[in-house]
């Protein structure tokens, strides 16, 4: 397969590596930060399945996160059903309530959807935060009961990083195959991809449900590192600021989302100890980012990439 | 094989096509003239379903096909140019066909493997024949004006269309790009066998190339035959050519 050809899989494979051993060598609090931005990482990457590749204004996708939370926190704690159901469920309920929401919003266009996503997805909220008796509404459910080998932190950082590798090597078989191809080329022209045949609403439904199914596996890998479900999971706030990470690092990237999610959630943690006003710097940071890298960190590469290309068209030939 | 019979939609209170007939036969290659806003661009989006007409009847390979979404209407035969350059501009030019092949080949959804071993014979060889062999790992956004209007061709040739109808192929060109294009849109015919259905500006080269001509005014359909029958027209010479 091409993809173990690639160059930067080789640095892939040494960066896991380095990943593997660090528990044994950093303190346990950066063991937990380096788990929660796999976690976070990997949301902003199944975010980025739709929208930057598929160029769809997926406003609300915590929601999906939530879902996927809620789902197997809630038959770990309140249900016996063996632990492996609880895992698989959370993804798969994920995917089921982005398959319905999404059937409504592919009818609309660009912001449209975007709206009717983000009022659907509150709904979904609103959910989890008003039935108090199922899912302890604000409060949510804490010390949720997880099967031994992954209750310990060194247990639930390595389940997280083996799911983030995994869920990355099949995000980017996705991306490079001809349904990949064909989203990217929906993105750029969804009416061209209809006169060549292309059932477009379809695709992009699709797509969605791919998306959304990652999101609910990066909300069961959160359960497994906090241990705890609550309505922030899946409040509107998140998913702005997931949406920020994939801008940030770069949108028509394939890793650029990591990159932005490692960097917020770098942020947040330790220049947030100091100051509360911390979104005050990342407000600054997104402001120099608009002005000077508006593709994002990873994209700054792909605009010069553009920019030769122009250059050999209007030296190579008579335009 | 296309046969379109008093053909209707109206826009608000405006009505672009008001009765146009159409008659396409296998093989031929037939040109639809008239002044700006007789209504040509509607005709072209009404027969292949990205607009929707208000009456009449759009019948292909003796099928009804006017109640189709585009994605169906192309699955059945019909592929297009746009008169605006219509590609997918971030993506490589090889890239730009091989989506319309792959999705002739119903490989669209194909997940997990890689797209750049599929269709690559296919790709390559619409490159060649349309001569952007050369260019093809470039971003299609960065070709020239003239290039990406052969690009679009190549798109449409991806899905092997019986039909392929062409909305003003040399729209912007400079005259030696026109020439190039109508010389590449007949050899397409003559290799191919296929069928071309398109509208034009220039009249010389209407008439040199197109074997039927269809002439359209306020919509309307008021002469379609021969390019001899045509110029003999009085209507036609009246409406359109300026009378003598």
């Amino acid at each position: 397969m091409t993809i173990f050809r690639q160059k930067s899989f080789g640095a892939g494979i040494v960066l896991f590596v380095l990943l593997l051993a660090a528990p044994f060598f950093i303190p346990k609090f950066y063991t937990y930060i380096l788990a929660v931005i796999f976690v976070t990482a990997l949301l902003a990457m199944s975010l980025n399945l739709v929208v930057g590749h598929g160029g769809l204004f997926q406003f609300h996708h915590a929601a999906f996160y939530g879902v996927g939370a809620y789902t197997t926190g809630l038959i770990l704690a309140k249900t016996s059903w063996p632990w492996l159901i609880g895992l698989i469920a959370g993804p798969v309920a994920a995917a089921l309530v982005g398959l319905l929401i999404g059937m409504f919003c592919v009818r609309l266009n660009r912001l449209y959807f975007g709206m009717l996503q983000i009022s659907l997805g509150s709904l979904v909220w609103a959910i989890a935060f008003r039935w108090y008796s199922l899912t302890g509404g604000d409060d949510g459910i804490h010390g949720i009961p997880m099967p031994g080998f992954i209750s310990s932190l060194k247990g639930s950082y390595y389940f997280v990083l083996i799911a983030l590798g995994i869920s990355l090597i099949l995000m980017y078989l996705i991306y490079k195959s001809p349904f990949g191809t064909t989203l990217q080329a929906i993105r750029d022209n969804a009416e061209r991809c209809a006169a060549v045949g292309i059932n477009v609403r379809r695709h992009q439904l699709m797509g969605i449900v791919i998306a959304t199914f990652f999101a609910g596996v990066a909300g069961v890998l959160f359960v497994i590192v906090e241990g705890s479900i609550f309505p922030d999971l899946l409040f509107w706030v998140l998913s702005l600021e997931v949406f920020i990470m994939c801008l940030l690092g770069g949108w028509f990237t394939f890793a650029g989302p990591i990159l932005g999610a490692a960097a917020i959630v770098s942020l947040r943690t330790f220049v947030g100890t100091h100051t509360d006003y911390w979104t005050l710097i990342l407000g600054v940071i997104l402001i120099l980012l608009i002005f000077f890298l508006p593709d994002g960190i990873m994209g700054y590469n792909y605009r010069q990439k553009i920019r030769s290309w122009h250059k050999r068209t209007s030296e190579g030939r008579v335009v | 094989m296309l046969r379109v019979q008093d053909l209707q939609k109206s826009f608000d209170d405006f009505k672009a096509v008001n009765g146009a007939n159409l008659t396409v036969e296998r093989g031929q290659l037939v040109a639809v003239i008239g002044p700006n806003g007789a209504g040509k661009t509607t005709l072209f989006n009404l027969i292949t379903g990205q607009l929707r007409s208000d009456g009449g009847k759009i019948i292909f390979k003796d099928k009804n096909i006017s109640r189709l979404p585009p994605y169906e209407v192309c699955r059945r035969g019909i592929a297009r140019s746009f008169q605006i350059a219509n590609i997918f501009p971030r993506l490589s030019v090889f890239r730009n066909v091989q989506v319309s092949v792959l999705a002739q080949q119903k490989l669209s959804n194909r997940l997990f493997r890689p797209a750049r071993n599929m269709a690559v014979e296919e790709t390559s060889r619409i490159l060649e024949s349309v001569g952007l062999a050369d260019r093809k790992l470039d971003v299609a956004g960065a070709l020239s004006h003239g290039d990406k209007r052969t690009l679009e061709i190549a798109i449409a040739l991806g899905n092997e269309p019986e039909l392929l109808i062409l909305d003003e192929p040399t729209a912007g060109m400079s005259p030696d790009e026109t020439a190039a294009t109508i010389s590449l849109i007949q050899r397409l015919a003559d290799e191919r066998g296929l069928t071309i259905l398109f509208c034009e500006h220039d009249m010389e080269v209407i008439f040199n190339v197109a074997q039927s001509i269809m002439v359209m005014q306020h919509g309307r359909t008021i002469a379609q035959g021969k390019p001899e029958e045509v110029r003999q027209n009085i209507e036609v010479q009246e409406a359109y050519l300026g009378g003598t």
